[in-house]
């Protein structure tokens, strides 16, 4: 991480300091090369080294540093999408991996997505005047008779950190809710969330429903809850499954990634 | 000890009861009803439940109030009911028992995340002293607080319970991690083993899961990290879509076949929930029968 930073910034200062900086790992070398080179390329190390706090701000779930380092770089001129795609994005992976590992649970998944989120307030609108498109378009909800959203809410964090826009309907949503949310939206994503047994056959009826709209090959529909299976799964038709949060994520960009 | 709690044990583990939600929807509950509303809509029928389970062999049978804190009812218009539900609830499973089987009360999780500020330490323990109070008021013989995943939210629910007097169980769900071996917030046995008897548990505990086998280790290590007796209620798998139906793959046999491995991992207490039914307390009481009537199985 730490390496891939310096490396862009060493390729700035290598152009405006006339000198081949490859050699250089440390940013302190670094620095003092780019003091001779100019403020520009002082400008550079500096952005770089704040924003690998920002990288580190997600991970370890702050969400005050990772905003006011947001806001920070956006009005020195940093690019936006750029904060997302190179330092915001990765460091979601990162917290995947760990949680992959053992060392997250969903206490720290939680404190990641919040950090993530808060940098996403300032930086979203930005991308929205510019044009920019999410990663995917997600509709998630519990379904019909189920009022369990821990886990939703959890997945609903993971996406959009992920990059994803996300249109949340709740708990005990109605598969002619999904249907109408995904036509107006034009939504690429379906997921659906439920807890109990009881409420697991709803599923069905909704991918039922979406097909019956004609929607079926517009969306890619995942699913999950304590008592899903990837077995089950495919068997109610579904495109994947997913036991946690993070992967959830994982499978929704892979998924959007092999359609395109 | 908790003396209560001692004699109860004094001959070997004991048999508790399984899943209530199924076995109502074999009785007409709809997939979206609440069920603790079947208190009051249709208590002749969470009677049936109860002494099902009093008939197949349970010594201990819980109550249809899993989910009937303040916070949960209110989700379904029922917050001005929470002292009937709960009371009702206890009054049923009583008659039931018929004095054949002692009733554990159900405390569920309020569905609320306190990392997310969905609710507070504060209003999960009031929710908690009002659902307690009113099983004990009741005559309930004793409170399990059951399917929880979160200790901050255990914790205020096993010291409202605590609060009674009644013996208090304490459960979680361990199915996460690598090794499945953690609650989803990633409470390992031996964390919660040592907050919820600090809480005042006299009875330390795991329900609902991945399946019984992965409960014999969490049960070794529970009873590895208390000096309290343990309860393990575990699902019989995890369900699966066969022509339309919802069904779980593990026999009753099968699940009963693992009470000999847990009562060696030190299990006291031992019943089944999600997929159980009153098949898999006969199998679980055939089982350990024999395993007292055995020499040296005892």
């Amino acid at each position: 991480m730490i390496q891939w930073g310096l490396r862009s910034a060493s390729a700035t200062v290598s152009t405006l300091a006339g000198a081949d900086v490859t050699e250089l790992t440390q940013a302190n070398e670094l620095r003092a090369l780019a003091g001779k080179a100019g403020p520009l390329a002082e400008f550079c190390i500096m952005a770089m080294e704040d924003l690998k706090a920002l990288h580190e701000a997600v991970i370890n779930g702050d969400a005050k540093t990772a905003r006011a380092i947001t806001e920070k770089a956006l009005a020195e001129g940093v690019e936006p999408l750029r904060l997302v795609n190179e330092f915001m994005v990765p460091a979601m992976d990162e917290v995947g991996r760990r949680f992959e590992c053992n060392e997250y649970f969903v206490p720290e998944l939680l404190l990641s997505a919040r950090a993530m989120k808060s940098s996403l307030e300032l930086i979203r609108p930005l991308l929205t005047a510019q044009g920019t498109q999410p990663v995917g378009r997600v509709v998630i909800g519990t379904v019909k008779g189920d009022l369990h959203d821990i886990g939703k809410n959890l997945v609903a964090a993971m996406l959009e950190g992920g990059g994803f826009e996300v249109i949340d309907l709740g708990v005990n949503v109605t598969p002619e809710k999904f249907v109408a949310t995904v036509r107006e939206k034009n939504a690429n994503i379906v997921a659906l969330s439920a807890l109990l047994t009881t409420t697991m056959p709803a599923m069905k009826t909704t991918i039922e429903a979406i097909k019956e709209a004609g929607l079926r090959d517009k969306v890619t529909i995942l699913v999950g809850g304590a008592p899903l299976t990837q077995k089950y799964a495919d068997e109610i038709g579904a495109d994947g499954f997913s036991d946690n949060a993070p992967g959830a994520a994982v499978l929704a960009k892979k998924k959007v990634a092999s359609a395109a | 000890m908790h003396p209560f709690i001692q004699r109860l044990l004094t001959h070997g583990p004991v048999v508790t009861d399984g899943a209530w939600g199924t076995e109502m929807q074999a009785r007409g509950l709809s997939g979206s009803e609440f069920p603790d509303a079947w208190n009051l809509s249709h208590p002749e029928r969470v009677a049936e439940v109860a002494r099902s389970y009093v008939r197949a062999g349970s010594r201990v049978i819980l109550t249809n109030t899993f989910g009937a804190n303040r916070l949960r009812l209110s989700h379904h218009d029922l917050a001005g009911q929470v002292a009937e539900i709960n009371r009702s609830g206890v009054e049923i499973s009583r008659q039931a028992a018929a004095g054949r089987a002692y009733v554990f009360a159900s405390i569920g999780p309020s569905g609320k995340l306190l990392l997310s500020g969905e609710t507070t330490p504060e209003e999960l323990r009031l929710a908690f002293d009002e659902q307690a109070q009113a099983l004990a008021a009741a005559g309930a013989d004793a409170l399990v607080v059951e399917t929880m995943t979160d200790l901050e939210e255990a914790l205020p629910a096993v010291k409202a319970a605590h609060a009674t007097g009644l013996p208090v169980v304490a459960c979680m769900v361990f199915d996460s991690g690598k090794d499945r071996d953690r609650t989803i917030m990633g409470t390992t046995p031996e964390q919660a083993a040592q907050a919820l008897a600090e809480a005042g548990a006299d009875v330390i505990g795991a329900n609902c899961g991945v399946g019984i086998a992965g409960y014999v280790p969490v049960c070794q290590r529970l009873h590895a990290a208390t000096d309290r007796p343990v309860w393990i209620k575990a699902n019989a798998g995890l369900p699966e879509l066969v022509d339309g139906k919802i069904v779980y793959r593990t026999t009753p046999q099968t699940f009963a076949g693992y009470a000999k491995a847990l009562v060696a991992a030190g299990a006291s207490f031992l019943g089944g929930c999600c997929g159980t039914n009153p098949e898999f307390i006969r199998a679980l009481c055939h089982e350990l029968r024999d395993a007292r009537s055995t020499p040296g199985g005892g």
